[in-house]
């Protein structure tokens, strides 16, 4: 794929988007075709697309492109218009660090380090894998402890399999799809042991990636150790109680040479947090308005780096909002602001943006905390007044819940904070 | 081949011998059954080089561990590795510890440690904000400090071999023969000859003493796990948190590490298997609830790595340094804490006993004391660093985004002998970070890989039997890769 390299850096930037996955990609040329002249995409890999570029199974783009893409072609039709579009795009780089005046210190193949201004800056880092550490599991520490996009990385990128037996840590998507994976490889997938009662992933995958073939998914269950003492001989399993507890009287061995670990995405926000950014404690992204500006002006943030989303189309979505609004923050426009604050209220984890605007329609993307069944969404005014009411079938925490939020809907409306329940039998087992 | 000094084990203890011998006319080798040096009890080290107060004075771990605190900063700067003084507080929750208080500050008198002071309430609260209301007074030294311990073996190996001394890895002695006035070291590759034995084999000093007729003492394998803390948590202490000690251990410390990770733990467990370094959900509670006691803000939901190491403990808890009844075999054995401490102070006591065994001992006029410290991108100033980047290109790509680690340090690394992706890691930090190389294995691996034009299937994280990745099933029928 053919990505461009800029012979040289200017000085200044209209637009420095920091990654080049779908958010940076999509975030760049909006803010183009908003009117910023100059816009800069930085991304660490040697060649754009982000993540994508490693997820070889089909899936993606039927709402963006009203096509089901793999991630690479998904990948090569955003960097190709943002080639369309001249953005420049400089890859094997890395942003060092962005202060509060948006000087970015930049550092590239081609200059080396460099200081380089931006009227706007776009965060598009993406996230990371939540690590073993983050669930503590006791045991060795031998060679074989893989988390699953690195495995992902590794078969579909250098063409190397992880190790031969391999158990899977939680069942989010990334170890679903490399259950698969692994197993038309022909490595051998003992199970996919996962510690809540639901599975963590979505309904699909578990179909298309377990169930077809024949792979164990063992819900309330999890690794209490691992086991090896140059590289992984084998794994505890045990089932958990009510409280998640392991009952390790009913625990079990499972002989395997691989773990790896699918526990979910954490936002990537290292430069986020040096800009001091007011953070949502919850998503542990940037807090956003609905132009998706964070707490500082003229930065703004898109894709997993805020959230974590469940499909690149909605990334898409939401990036070339960032964009539009990075755009008019670069030529002077001004941005129309919010009145309304959103509160996550009853089984809502979270909701993004955390303000709107009265006047206009938003996207609003939220999760819930629990499975429920026959469930209404509401909103909620400061005195209890429902101001609108939406049915849904059923809501589980792996599967982001959208509201379009109509101006009509707060016609009537005046505070300045509105709260979003979502109530409903509970569906857990 | 034939040495006058053949040192057994590469830990941090065996490493210092080899550099303090290294400044003699002798052939000296270091032989280390891991793959590269430190990788045994010294990586799993808390790192920090005690006050010099803790162990009393009338015992031999007392002695060398105030002797070795006063040589650390002549050691650091010599050889450019980190090394800072930023003190230590002992802390008294009950009454009952009160007079332990005492205890060590008697211990600095005697040892004449010196700004060895009480602190009460009001001062520990200005200074450490963040421990617990519930001290009820502590004891501030402020010549404790704290090392990576594992940039410092390397630092000493190094520099032990650019004086002319043979470091063997990966190579384990299987038995020891007396020949007149030689040894003969059995090992699992090479059959080496040497005047003198020195056994600083850690946790197997036992087993090596029994292969030279000496089984005067028994190592006792004491687990510590320790629980390092995302680096959000940056100065949360400034200084070295001790709970008062117990007779087996110092207790579970809170630890500002060099490079401004906070660390928690050690625990102390005594176990059988020598191999077992697993953590333990146990370990893990007791951790954090006693750190807790010091500081209520420490959190496991914090924690980005864990790891367990084993003290080589032996009966009477003290150092077992000296010749034995075989004539050229001297014991280096029962090193725990404050070993990494002492070691400096036992590798010149080693230098002393040899003397004392009729070694000749002539200074080298070549001895090259100062080692060139690598370089830390991180740490650089923005203005060093585009003067870096543009005098090198290898400092211009990011291999570790977490801790910001360019190409030509693991470049580096390699180039100075790590040759596995720990290696790679302890040198550089590649991969210690909060997504604990998730990002950089790979990239480690191939840089790895590609300097020592192997494939990527041979690189292993430590040595023999911890291989990463391997190749397709019919690829490798066919020997396609």
């Amino acid at each position: 794929m053919i990505t461009s390299n800029p012979r040289y850096l200017r000085g200044s930037y209209d637009v420095i988007v920091v990654g080049g996955g779908p958010a940076g990609l999509e975030a760049a040329v909006a803010a183009q075709e908003t009117g910023a002249e100059h816009v800069l995409v930085v991304d660490r890999e040697p060649e754009a697309g982000g993540i994508l570029l490693q997820c070889i199974h089909v899936g993606f783009g039927l709402h963006r492109f009203g096509e089901e893409l793999t991630g690479p072609e998904y990948a090569q039709r955003v960097v190709a218009q943002a080639l369309a579009h001249r953005i420049d795009i400089v890859t094997d780089a890395f942003v060092l660090d962005v202060d509060s005046q948006r000087r970015v210190k930049l550092m590239t193949r081609e200059e080396g380090v460099s200081l380089v201004e931006a009227r706007a800056v776009v965060l598009a880092m993406g996230a990371r894998e939540r690590t073993r550490a983050a669930v503590r599991i006791p045991g060795a520490r031998p060679a074989g402890i893989f988390t699953a996009g690195m495995a992902q990385r590794l078969v579909n990128l250098y063409g190397l399999l992880p190790g031969r037996r391999a158990v899977i840590l939680g069942s989010g998507d990334i170890g679903l799809i490399m259950a698969r994976r692994l197993t038309l490889e022909g490595v051998e997938v003992a199970g996919v042991f996962e510690l809540m009662p639901h599975p963590n992933g979505l309904n699909r995958n578990i179909v298309q990636c377990l169930h077809d073939f024949d792979i164990p998914l063992h819900l309330s269950t999890t690794v209490v150790e691992i086991h090896g003492h140059h590289r992984v001989e084998k794994v505890t399993v045990a089932p958990v109680d009510v409280d998640l507890r392991p009952q390790m009287e009913r625990a079990w061995e499972v002989a395997c040479d691989t773990v790896l670990i699918s526990i979910g995405l954490i936002p990537e926000n290292e430069l986020s947090e040096q800009l001091r950014l007011r953070m949502d404690p919850v998503t542990r992204g940037p807090v956003v308005t609905s132009a998706m500006e964070c707490s500082l002006n003229g930065v703004f943030a898109c894709g997993n780096v805020v959230h974590i989303h469940d499909l690149v189309d909605f990334v898409s979505a939401e990036a070339m909002l960032a964009g539009r609004s990075a755009g008019l923050f670069a030529i002077g426009a001004p941005l129309r602001p919010d009145n309304v604050r959103l509160l996550p209220g009853e089984n809502v984890a979270y909701c993004v943006p955390h303000t709107i605007s009265t006047e206009r329609e938003h996207a609003v993307y939220m999760r819930t905390r629990r499975m429920l069944e026959g469930c209404k969404l509401r909103l909620v005014a400061p005195d209890g007044r429902i101001l609108y009411e939406k049915r849904l079938r059923y809501v589980f925490p792996a599967e982001m819940v959208n509201l379009k939020l109509k101006p009509a809907i707060l016609q009537h409306f005046h505070d300045d904070a509105l709260r979003i329940d979502i109530v409903g039998r509970s569906a857990e087992r | 081949m034939r040495f006058d000094v053949l040192i057994i084990g590469g830990g941090i203890v065996g490493c210092a011998i080899a550099r303090e011998l290294s400044r003699y006319r002798l052939k000296v080798a270091l032989c280390e059954k891991e793959v590269e040096v430190g990788f045994g009890t010294t990586k799993a080290n808390s790192g920090i080089i005690h006050g010099g107060h803790h162990a009393a004075p009338e015992t031999l771990k007392g002695r060398l561990e105030w002797e070795g605190n006063q040589l650390w900063d002549e050691l650091a700067a010599d050889l450019g590795f980190s090394f800072a003084r930023i003190g230590e507080l002992t802390v008294a929750l009950h009454e009952e510890q009160l007079p332990v208080l005492d205890r060590l500050l008697h211990h600095a008198a005697v040892k004449r440690v010196p700004g060895v002071e009480r602190w009460e309430p009001a001062r520990i609260r200005a200074e450490e904000p963040a421990l617990s209301h519930d001290i009820l007074a502590a004891v501030h030294a402020p010549t404790t400090g704290v090392v990576n311990p594992y940039e410092a073996c390397y630092a000493l190996a190094e520099n032990a071999v650019q004086n002319g001394v043979t470091l063997l890895t990966g190579l384990p002695v299987r038995r020891l023969r007396q020949n007149g006035e030689l040894w003969e070291v059995v090992t699992s590759g090479a059959c080496l000859e040497s005047r003198f034995v020195i056994n600083a084999a850690g946790l197997y000093a036992d087993v090596i003493a029994a292969m030279a007729g000496v089984q005067s003492f028994t190592i006792r394998p004491r687990k510590g796990e320790e629980y390092l803390l995302d680096k959000r948590l940056r100065g949360l202490v400034k200084r070295v948190i001790f709970p008062c000690p117990s007779p087996v251990s110092k207790g579970i410390l809170i630890i500002p590490t060099y490079d401004g990770t906070i660390m928690v733990g050690p625990t102390a467990e005594d176990v059988h298997d020598r191999t077992n370094l697993a953590t333990s959900a146990r370990g893990a509670q007791l951790v954090f609830e006693a750190a807790r006691q010091l500081a209520p803000g420490i959190h496991e939901k914090d924690v980005i790595a864990q790891f367990a190491g084993l003290r080589a403990a032996v009966e009477g808890e003290d150092f077992i340094i000296g010749p034995t009844a075989k004539r050229g075999f001297i014991n280096v054995a029962g090193i725990q804490s404050p070993g990494l401490t002492a070691a400096p102070a036992i590798a010149r006591m080693v230098v002393e006993i040899l003397k004392d065994e009729h070694l000749k001992l002539e200074p080298r006029d070549d001895f090259v004391a100062k080692r060139p410290a690598s370089i830390r991108f991180a740490a650089l100033s923005t203005q060093e660093q585009i003067a870096l980047a543009l005098r090198d290109p290898r400092y211009r790509r990011i291999v570790c985004r977490c801790e910001i680690v360019t190409e030509g340090e693991v470049l580096d690394a390699i180039e100075r002998g790590a040759s596995t992706l720990d290696g790679v890691k302890f040198r550089t930090r590649a991969g210690m970070g909060r997504c604990q190389g998730g990002f950089c294995t790979l990239r480690c691996m191939e840089l790895l890989a590609k300097a020592r034009k192997l494939p990527l299937t041979e690189i292993t994280k430590r040595g023999p039997g911890s291989w990463l990745v391997c190749a397709r099933p019919e690829e490798e029928s066919t020997g396609a890769v």
